[in-house]
């Protein structure tokens, strides 16, 4: 047998991560939340959820001295990384939510608001369907395409090379993306019942393959 | 497309589900454990799950029950009852609920809900509202448990808590609790029409039309109802086969074949296929 992956779910004080902790226990991982670096050098995965304002979120990931640790681990060491929602959004370059903040800088990209017309409500809450573009095994065997969206700002270059599917609400944007190792959804598989369970058991049993 | 959501609430008092009547009646229904386990492999796009009489009887969230959801379902969970403080939203959430629902408060302490949504963002903040038509045939929101007039009027609170940035609004009709005959479909469309944030209809369901009737006629984002859905097998995969025959676009998950449902034009099932309930992870 496999001896299974340690996955630490990086805690940067900002929200509840139970909701993954209790998905991802539930599908038999070896999971803890933390937000020690230690903690973070010797997982074999890393899950960076997100609830809240990405500035925030960045002030916190630097004043509890998790960049550095992060660079290392994900873009030396080449540990798979899952972003979920803001996580997800933390990998780009910078963020437009509330100014202009930077991010951890590991994708090209502006995270920008989600332009709509007025019959669109913003936030995009709420179940909607992705299209996935690009082969991905965070995708195999899902029982549908439907997944749990909070959200208001978002990737809206939908011309990006690394999109593993793409979602619309009155403007498309990236639902998903995978640059090597760095993997992330803008909706949030703990909260999107059987498809997002399979997509969660989908990273805990990646094996590093190009197409994830 | 963004889903059209159908949302079971589980009324409870203490920890006992209860069947309600008029706001004024409770039967006993069952234990909300067995409810959550059989909701999850149901088609549910949510869950809320309300204790009706939590802030008369001086109650607080119950935080084991929260707990115990979190570790079975994988859905949106909302929470209701007893909510009162901003320190009774941060347990709640804490707890593991994603939304929670303030009802009495958000009348008596409107700026519970500007200090939630600063807190937790919009997205966390559901204001409920129970309504019943007063003697002068009027719309009227109710607090304690719908036992207190307020002489405010739904639809122009409904624009305040949007504007405080309340994210959704659960309208909930005293005169159509328990009494089967379909949402107050004016109401609906009223508060609909006045805010730009979701508006979830609960209230009156007592057959698989009135979900469809809710959507298109009452106009609002998410269908929600608690008797009906405790009463009926696999009650709320029927309820989204009934709106995938009306046209509305839901999300479907049960291996059913929901073409091959026929209901007739009451919406009461006149054909049931057997059902394969999805291994839902």
């Amino acid at each position: 047998m496999i001896p299974k992956d340690k996955i630490v779910i990086i805690d940067y004080g900002l929200c509840n991560l139970n909701s993954v902790l209790n998905a991802l226990k539930f599908l038999g991982a070896n999971a803890i939340i933390s937000q020690n670096p230690e903690d973070i050098a010797s997982a074999d995965k890393l899950i960076l959820p997100g609830v809240g304002a990405f500035g925030e979120a960045m002030k916190n990931i630097n004043d509890l001295g998790l960049k550095k640790v992060m660079d290392e681990e994900v873009l030396v060491k080449k540990k798979p990384i899952l972003g979920i929602c803001l996580g997800f959004q933390l990998f780009a370059k910078e963020s437009e939510e509330n100014g202009l903040f930077e991010g951890l800088g590991w994708i090209d990209s502006t995270v920008k608001k989600l332009n709509v017309g007025p019959e669109f409500r913003i936030p995009h809450v709420g179940w909607n369907n992705i299209k996935v573009t690009n082969e991905s095994c965070l995708f195999e065997q899902i029982p549908d395409d439907n997944f749990y969206f909070v959200h208001s700002y978002g990737y809206i270059d939908t011309t990006m090379k690394i999109k593993t599917s793409v979602c619309s609400h009155g403007v498309d944007f990236v639902a998903s993306f995978q640059k090597e190792n760095i993997i992330g959804t803008q909706f949030h598989p703990e909260k999107s019942h059987a498809s997002g369970l399979r997509v969660l058991k989908n990273f805990i049993e990646y094996r590093g393959e190009t197409k994830c | 497309m963004l889903k059209k959501r159908l949302i079971p609430c589980i009324v409870i008092r203490d920890n006992i589900i209860v069947q309600s009547i008029g706001f004024s009646r409770y039967l006993p229904v069952g234990k909300v454990e067995v409810a959550v386990e059989f909701f999850m492999k149901w088609d549910v796009d949510e869950i809320i799950v309300l204790d009706i009489t939590a802030t008369r009887d001086g109650r607080k969230p119950n935080i084991d029950l929260i707990n115990f959801f979190t570790e079975k379902c994988f859905l949106p969970l909302t929470v209701g009852g007893g909510i009162n403080s901003l320190e009774d939203i941060r347990n709640t959430i804490k707890a593991g609920a994603d939304k929670v629902a303030i009802n009495t408060a958000a009348i008596t302490n409107p700026e519970i809900i500007q200090q939630g949504a600063r807190v937790f963002g919009s997205q966390a903040i559901i204001v409920s509202m129970d309504i019943k038509k007063n003697s002068e045939n009027k719309h009227e929101i109710y607090i304690d448990s719908g036992k207190k007039p307020t002489g405010l009027d739904p639809v122009d609170f409904a624009k305040k808590a949007a504007s405080l940035g309340a994210g959704e609004i659960f309208v909930n009709s005293i005169d159509r609790d328990g009494m089967k005959n379909g949402y107050d479909l004016d109401l609906l469309r009223m508060i609909s029409a006045a805010v730009n944030i979701p508006v979830i209809a609960c209230g009156g369901v007592g057959k698989m039309q009135h979900f469809a009737e809710g959507i298109i006629d009452g106009r609002v984002s998410a269908v929600s109802a608690a008797n009906i859905f405790q009463h009926i097998e696999q009650s709320t995969i029927i309820a989204k086969a009934f709106m995938k025959k009306a046209g509305i676009d839901v999300r479907l998950i049960s291996k059913a074949n929901y073409d091959d449902f026929e209901f007739d034009e009451l919406g009461r099932v006149l054909k049931s296929p057997k059902i394969e309930e999805a291994r839902w992870y």
